[in-house]
């Protein structure tokens, strides 16, 4: 193995600047002229606004502008768009409400912005702010989605009967009702997975800037995918055309989903920058944060699962409500449709699968993709189904999981996807033999003479990754391909500089991408840079989400690669006198073979440019080479976490106390980062599971609208995390990766829940496990002794 | 965070005269309740007195059998204090169990016990020890001194400058956290002097701190987590918000107060020295 190369556990070369504060972050960079924004905001969930004095404020000190919602209609400006269409059962497409930047008339849930001050000083933006006198009609809100149907209801956008945005389904329904109808036994559970505010470290922020002279926009944001950005904000939304705006995602710290979407502020901040001709900056606070940054989750399911006599799964049901929020946000409408039903299969043979999905509007903050997005619900779903279905039944759940297991590949599901690869009854193995299950009868004696509740909850996930073959998901309504795409410049002294649609804000690329390059090449990772995040430099890209940077962005850079390899063997060709045909290239040095001829790396590309060798009509100089790739079929991550939980009886609290984590996630290219992806999907699953939950109150105001009633976690809600992986190539991508970032939050929630519903004896357990709802679980259910 | 003045008097009497001189002036300690709440524009006062110029407000003191604490003494000193530690360790435990480190380095005692927080640590020990409130012009004993959520004896002029703690025999302190803030869900100071036992809840009460009588009397008979065995409180009053029901509280009050009582009878017994503080 190459010492820097894949495989290697190579220090994260960023880590140097970003923990000594050397990072650059949007909020770090000022521009000459800057003012500041700060956006008002409704306090009501549901509320007709019927005017807006703003005469008072635009005089205040230091106001530059007050800016409202009709301004933009007047200035052209276009509402915020979803770009993936979903067609309910009835063939008619989703109802989409309009989605300005700034609230029209209405405004649909807290934190929905009002107007915008622009002023010299952030402080000044606010006190003009205060003089705003905005007349509202407060309206019934409604805010659970189970109620959002109802007859009565208050609606919330005129398009949108009932609140319902779609009636989507996936399978057949009557095969699946023969395959239920069939059944020895069948399981039913009621979920709900529980809303979560997405809480990247850095706040999304914004700067735009106006150049009257070009004519040009350009907009330093906190984005997942600058170019997905741009693209949406020159076509729909018509700020700019494409060659007018550059927008920039430098630095970001996390974003998990979150940062993928256009925000009405960045699209406030380019049109009033414009409007006022002065740079306008804008940094969420934390409390703003948790009112406007898309949530995540928010579902209400019933599913069913239909077991044989033999305890062979015959099929599964379920039926979901979503809640989508106040607005569809970019790619909301995906999330509980194809990115959640299509893994209702798991890692089983399930003949039948049906599921009915109703996405409803409430008057919430919007719910997008958060890490794992739909497949962390599917996952939930599957895995309690299979858990309470072996303890109904009286079977061991690894057993019942072994049984039916999917075991020969390609396998196709009734719920679209193909998986290519994978041996689960491997990682279900490992997975039991490193958590030690068979001494798990001994660990729970011990932890009853404490007085302690212990259980062991098995979550044996899938996921489908590298997201996405463009024309498989243009066909299942995206509006946009999912490829990838990347260059790679060598320079004339043999420095690289691979230039990525992929987008870094924590994943490591630095370092990941820097070693395919320098195990491709043969050179020190110090020689190359990894250049993203700028819709100038980098021509286009899809950005970062879906685990897809290392499946799609890096086979993208291969492709690049090869190309360079294949030009550099040419310009190697005249330099050592050969035929091309005989050039070898490895360990960076191109050899004819059988010779002792050779020339470096470097030397091939300083005579690429010099271009001595060779005439240009034999050659082209230079060495740079594009690629765009597009993957063939998704990928499909899974493993089998297990969990180990204690619960104190007198209190209801719940203390994670072992957990392990088999992965299989293809070739591994840098094996401490991925581990480190473990970590922290696991910590956020387990976050869901017991800790994390948004909650409002009948008005729609968001109880957990700090940390001081929001639950993040903590390094002491955990134990030593055990990591191991398990190995199948992925065959859809020339590095057979699979792709890691998601995997710990798609499993862990089921894991923990698993576990406490065997540790307590009772399926009623809701997500976050508290200890006080799990203490009046225990109440319900008169108490269980410690065994 | 809106504009206000700031004042550094050097001693508490000019603290005083600014307090009696401008009717919207706040004191400044740790300002860790203070200060987020000026930031997000929900306090707003005129004048800011910031106490940290003030010489002799800090400090911990053992004079006989009782330790004095000063007012602007941080958690974080009380909790690695060895004079604390020796004689009450108990209120070592509840300092080290405020907030988190940062809280910990700025927050005070004076500070914690002027605000009088219904879910903060301190006031639990205060009621349960029968501490003693010193202020600038008077002495308030701490079963004066609690009056509700966020309400105490103090007037609008009167400046805390210590609080003496009585040394007890044996004293616990157990504390149930929110989840997500760490305050006191419920948090329970049992001690044990030679004249009497008491039990304090702070985080549980709408009032704030309180005391649990039918708990003292049942460890009157016998000092033992046993004594405690299946009791406890009427739900009434009693906080309820989304991390649990008042039903909740009441039950644990009577879980965390049994436990403090096992963490009380585990301590040695404090024999009271007079050994100067080490390495303070």
């Amino acid at each position: 193995m190459h010492a820097t190369g894949i495989g290697a556990s190579v220090r994260r070369k960023e880590d140097q600047r970003f923990i000594t504060g050397q990072g650059h972050y949007t909020d770090d960079i000022n521009r000459p002229g800057q003012t500041h924004a700060y956006f008002l905001r409704s306090p009501h969930a549901h509320a007709k606004i019927k005017n807006i004095d703003s005469q008072e404020a635009a005089s205040a000190p230091g106001v530059v502008a007050v800016l409202t919602g009709p301004q933009l209609a007047t200035d052209k400006i276009g509402n915020l768009i979803c770009g993936w269409m979903i067609h309910s059962k009835d063939g008619t497409p989703m109802k989409m409400a309009p989605h300005p930047a700034l609230a029209v008339g209405k405004a649909c849930h807290v934190g929905d912005a009002v107007a915008v001050i622009i002023a010299e000083t952030l402080a000044q933006a606010k006190d003009a702010s205060e003089k705003i006198k905005i007349d509202y009609e407060v309206l019934t809100a409604v805010v659970d989605p189970a109620k959002a149907q109802a007859k009565g209801a208050p609606q919330i956008h005129e398009i949108a009967a009932d609140n319902t945005i779609y009636q989507w389904h996936l399978g057949d329904p009557k095969a699946a009702e023969a395959a239920f109808a069939s059944a020895h036994h069948v399981t039913k559970i009621d979920l709900i997975n529980n809303r979560l505010v997405p809480n990247a470290l850095e706040p999304r922020a914004a700067l735009a800037e106006y150049d009257s002279g070009t004519d040009q926009l350009t907009l330093w944001n906190t984005s997942q995918n600058p170019h997905v950005a741009r693209l949406v904000i020159a076509a729909f939304v018509g700020m700019a055309p494409e060659h007018k705006l550059r927008v920039i995602a430098p630095d970001v710290g996390g974003g998990f989903g979150s940062k993928i979407f256009i925000y009405p502020e960045e699209v406030v901040c380019l049109w009033a920058a414009r409007k006022v001709n002065r740079p306008v900056k804008w940094t969420s606070d934390r409390s703003e944060a948790f009112l406007t940054d898309a949530h995540g989750r928010d579902h209400v399911t019933h599913a069913e699962m239909a077991f044989s006599a033999e305890g062979r799964i015959l099929g599964l049901r379920a039926k979901t409500v979503a809640n989508l929020g106040a607005y569809m946000s970019t790619f909301s409408s995906s999330v509980p449709t194809y990115l959640y039903a299509t893994l209702l299969s798991g890692q089983y043979d399930i003949p039948q699968i049906y599921c009915e999905v109703d996405a409803v509007y409430t008057n919430t903050v919007p719910v997008d993709a958060y890490r794992g997005a739909g497949r962390p619900e599917a996952t939930f779903v599957v895995e309690r189904l299979v858990e309470v279905g072996a303890r109904e039944l009286g079977l061991d759940p690894a057993d019942l999981r072994k049984r039916n297991f999917i075991k020969s590949f390609p396998h196709q599901t009734p719920v679209i996807m193909a998986y290519d690869v994978g041996d689960y009854g491997a990682t279900l193995k490992k997975a039991m033999d490193v958590a030690d299950v068979k001494g798990f009868g001994k660990r729970r004696r011990e932890s009853a003479r404490h007085g302690k509740l212990r259980g062991l909850g098995y979550s044996a996930y899938i996921e489908a990754c590298g997201i996405a073959p463009s024309q498989a998901v243009g066909s299942l309504g995206a509006g946009v391909g999912l490829w990838e795409s990347a260059e790679v410049r060598v320079n004339p002294t043999g420095s690289v500089e691979v230039l990525t649609g992929s987008h870094a804000h924590g994943q490591g690329h630095e370092t990941t991408f820097a070693q395919l390059v320098s195990e491709r090449l043969g050179i020190p990772m110090d020689n190359i840079s990894i250049v993203h995040g700028d819709t100038d430099k980098v021509q286009f890209g899809m950005g970062t989400y879906g685990s897809r940077s290392g499946a799609v962005g890096m086979s993208a850079i291969v492709k690049a690669l090869d190309k360079v390899e294949a030009k550099a063997k040419k310009v190697a060709a005249y330099m050592l006198e050969a035929a091309e045909a005989d050039i070898v290239f490895q360990d960076g040095k191109f050899t004819v073979a059988g010779t002792d001829k050779s020339a470096a790396f470097a030397d091939v590309a300083l005579n690429a440019y010099v271009a001595h060798k060779f005439t240009g009509a034999e050659l082209e100089p230079g060495l740079k080479e594009g690629a765009f790739y597009d993957p063939t079929n998704f990928t499909f991550p899974a493993g089998c976490h297990i969990c180990e939980v204690e619960v104190d009886p007198e209190t209801g609290n719940t203390e994670v106390v072992a957990w392990t984590a088999v992965d299989d996630f293809g070739v591994l290219i840098n094996p401490m980062i991925v581990e480190g992806q473990v970590h922290g999907g696991i910590a956020q699953g387990v976050g869901q599971a017991l800790l994390e939950g948004a909650v409002y109150d009948a008005n729609g105001q968001l109880l957990t609208g700090s940390f001081m009633d929001y639950c993040m976690p903590r390094a002491e809600n955990f134990p030593t995390f055990r990591v191991e992986t398990t190995e199948t190539k992925c065959p859809s991508n020339p590095l057979g990766i699979k792709g890691c970032g998601e995997a710990g939050s798609i499993a862990a929630p089921v894991a923990v829940i698993n576990a406490i519903t065997d540790a307590i004896g009772s399926e009623d357990v809701i997500m976050p496990a508290t200890p006080s709802s799990v203490w009046q679980t225990l109440q319900r259910i008169g108490g269980r002794k410690a065994a | 965070m809106y504009a206000f003045t700031f004042h550094r008097p050097t001693s508490v009497r000019q603290a005083a005269n600014l307090l009696g001189k401008h009717e919207d002036a706040k004191l400044l300690a740790g300002g860790h309740t203070l200060l987020p709440t000026m930031k997000m524009r929900l306090a707003a006062p005129a004048h800011l007195v910031d106490l940290s110029q003030i010489e002799g407000l800090s400090g911990i003191e053992l004079k006989g059998r009782s330790i004095s604490i000063g007012a602007l003494t941080k958690h974080v000193e009380v909790a690695n204090s060895d004079v604390v530690k020796r004689n009450l360790p108990a209120l070592a435990e509840l300092a080290s169990l405020i907030g988190d480190p940062a809280v910990r380095h700025r927050g005070t005692l004076g500070g914690s016990v002027a605000n009088n927080d219904p879910t903060a640590d301190y006031p639990a020990a205060l009621l349960a020890l029968g501490a003693t409130v010193v202020t600038n012009k008077r002495k308030i004993a701490a079963d004066d001194y609690f009056k509700g959520m966020f309400e105490t004896a103090l007037e609008p002029d009167e400046i805390i400058v210590k609080v003496t703690f009585p040394i007890a025999k044996k004293a616990g302190y157990v504390k149930f956290r929110n989840p997500a803030s760490r305050y006191a869900m419920v948090g329970v100071f049992v001690a044990k002097r030679s004249s009497e036992i008491r039990v304090a809840v702070t985080g549980a009460g709408g009032n704030g701190v309180f005391r649990v009588p039918a708990f003292e009397e049942a460890l009157k008979k016998r000092f033992s987590p046993k004594s405690l065995e299946g009791l406890t409180i009427p739900a009434e009053g009693l906080n309820s918000d989304i991390h649990g029901s008042a039903e909740y509280r009441a039950h644990l009050v009577g879980v965390i107060a049994k436990r403090a009582v096992a963490a009380a009878v585990e301590t040695p017994e404090v024999a009271v020295s007079d050994a100067p503080e080490n390495g303070a």
